[in-house]
């Protein structure tokens, strides 16, 4: 690991300007961060430590919402019994995640931004754009197993491996900031993770030292709030599909798709097709889809996986 | 990871400080061959690599100063000695270096060590002695819950945790209803056992010996 300097400041204003100097770098549970400067795949020379910030509780919001602080750790917001009643989709999500040691130190904003698990941008022998950007990408022409099979490009094939993210977005969350210059600004979560394109090394849209202060929920839709999980051992392990759902009483409903993608995959209008069943949706929502001779299945498994989904949520 | 001193006895954040004056020196650090005069000028070097922490570990206060990079399960380790929590992956995978923070679990190999200023730790010799166990460790003594006993302190650490998140309520991806209270039963310990890894395989020993204390307690 390279040696870093180190500060606890005292505001997230305070945060967010320091944020601004070249090579500073945010550290919350450090669960994801700190994994990566082991390898020095993350080489920060200067962290700050936003675990003091008091941005740790859950509150309601005017509208009937939730407002969760950035630093909310994992297994506290999958304990709140607000959110295990009102949006149970985010429970089960975080549940389905790591393990207790983890989610105990990881957090909201944390785990919205973590890296992608693919194993060529873990080894710093093999080429990767999203590590270094012009390299080539080791995926592509590697073992593409795991990775995306949609809204990839020709650089990179990465997913983003987060559960939480995938129901939050079927939850319409949005994601509120403090800029360096104190400015705050609100990102709908449709908006934070961004598709690799030509530039792979550019994860969401936060500009550099920008802080994420809370994610906010608007008011509970009720339905049945599912999220299945496949993956190649019953816990402590990524996904390679997962499907956070919705769906109400009249059949409609919303879908979103982990594991198939550089951000949780959701299309809105294959939702219209819910009430004619999980081949239908998935046929749309996987139109577009390109994968890999070797992950060609996922796209069976999104079908089956929501199909599963659909037959608990109408039972 | 640790690179605290070199022959000359200097700490890096000194070395750093003389910058190219050191070269002149018998005994050349490697950092000094490594870090070139023109690099050392331009950063802000000057501040310090390392920072001061103080916590409570097993009960009692404990000072030091530790290179910024230094884990907690290399604080507890390698500077307090206390080498019962074990380094397996160093990466959050396996559970062998699971300890207790403020009274919750965590894998010590991903967090800062200067992160967890007066924080309470609580690592496996703080959990009992050999003359008196805590239950938990009298329990897997009992059951054979181990073969070779590397992964032991941390399955221990994190089964007294978990006990302890059924207590409160927390739920767990095997509990069915998500809003209900979740229920002790073997399903529930095994998934909320399963960021601590055993290469021996002693998973049902380990189970039994988690469930006795569990009805112990109820
Ligand atoms: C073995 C293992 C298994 C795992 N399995 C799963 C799994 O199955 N599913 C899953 O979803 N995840 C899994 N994870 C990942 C885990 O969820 C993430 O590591 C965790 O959520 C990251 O949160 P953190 O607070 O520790 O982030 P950190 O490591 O502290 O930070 C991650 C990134 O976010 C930035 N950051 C942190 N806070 C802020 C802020 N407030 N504003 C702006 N930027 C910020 C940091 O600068 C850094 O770039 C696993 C991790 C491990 C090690
Ligand atoms: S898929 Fe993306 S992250 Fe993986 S090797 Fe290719 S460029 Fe790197
Ligand atoms: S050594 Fe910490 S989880 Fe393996
Ligand atoms: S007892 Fe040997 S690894 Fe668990």
């Amino acid at each position: 690991m390279k040696s870093f300097t180190y500060e606890r400041p005292a505001s997230p204003s305070a945060a967010a300007a320091a944020a601004a100097a070249p090579g500073a770098r945010f550290i919350a549970g450090g669960t994801n961060l700190l994994d990566l400067m082991k390898l020095e795949i993350e080489t920060p020379m200067h962290l700050i430590d936003v675990n003091g910030l008091a941005l740790d509780s859950i509150e309601t919001t005017a509208d009937g919402g939730l407002r969760i602080g950035a630093l909310v750790r994992n297994t506290a917001l999958a304990a709140d019994t607000r959110v295990r009643r009102d949006y149970g989709v985010l429970s089960r999500a975080l549940l389905a995640g790591a393990s207790g040691q983890l989610r105990n130190k990881a957090t909201t904003a944390g785990n919205l931004l973590q890296r992608t698990r693919c194993p060529y941008f873990y080894d710093t022998n093999q080429p990767c754009n999203k590590r270094m950007p012009g390299s080539g990408c080791g995926a592509l022409e590697g073992f593409s197993r795991q990775h995306a099979v949609i809204g990839a490009s020709d650089a990179c094939i990465a997913t983003h491996p987060s559960d939480m993210a995938v129901a939050m977005r079927a939850l319409d969350a949005t994601v509120e900031t403090v800029r360096p210059d104190g400015s705050t600004r609100r990102i709908p979560i449709a908006e934070l993770h961004r598709l690799p394109g030509d530039t792979p090394h550019i994860e969401h849209a936060l500009a550099p030292g920008e802080l994420i202060a809370a994610v906010t929920l608007p008011r509970p839709i009720g339905g049945a709030q599912l999220y299945y999980k496949v993956r190649d051992r019953a816990s402590y392990a990524f996904a390679l599909v997962s499907v956070a759902a919705i769906v109400q009483a009249d059949g409609s409903g919303r879908v979103a798709i982990g594991g198939v993608a550089h951000k949780p995959w959701r299309v809105e209008a294959a939702e219209a097709e819910l009430p004619r069943g999980a081949r239908a949706v998935s046929e749309r929502l996987l139109a577009d889809a390109r994968p890999t001779h070797h992950n060609a299945f996922k796209l069976t498994l999104v079908q089956r996986t929501l199909g599963a989904v659909l037959a608990e949520a109408r039972a | 990871m640790s690179d605290s001193s070199d022959d000359s006895g200097l700490s890096r954040r000194e070395v750093l400080a003389l910058g190219s004056g050191l070269l002149v020196l018998g005994a050349t650090p490697v950092t000094a061959l490594t870090a070139s005069p023109a690099a050392a000028d331009e950063s802000p070097v000057r501040q310090a690599v390392t920072s001061k922490v103080s916590f409570l570990v097993n009960g009692q206060r404990r000072e030091l100063e530790l290179d910024n990079r230094t884990s907690l399960l290399d604080a507890m380790r390698e500077h307090l000695h206390l080498t019962g929590s074990k380094k397996g992956c160093d990466h959050g995978q396996c559970g062998a270096c699971t300890m207790l923070v403020d009274g919750q679990r965590l894998n010590s190999c991903l967090t800062l060590a200067i992160m967890h200023q007066d924080a309470e730790i609580t690592t496996i010799e703080g959990l009992g002695t050999p003359e008196r166990l805590h239950p938990m460790q009298a329990a897997f003594v009992k059951y054979d819950g181990y073969q070779c006993g590397y992964c032991t302190p941390g399955q221990i650490c994190s089964a007294v945790a978990v006990l302890d998140e059924i207590r409160q309520g927390i739920p767990s991806h095997a509990s069915g209803d998500i809003a209900a209270t979740p229920q002790l039963s073997v399903d529930e310990l095994r998934e909320r056992m399963s960021g601590n890894i055993c290469r021996c395989g002693a998973y049902s020993n380990i189970i039994e010996a988690i469930t006795e204390v569990a009805g112990e307690r109820a």
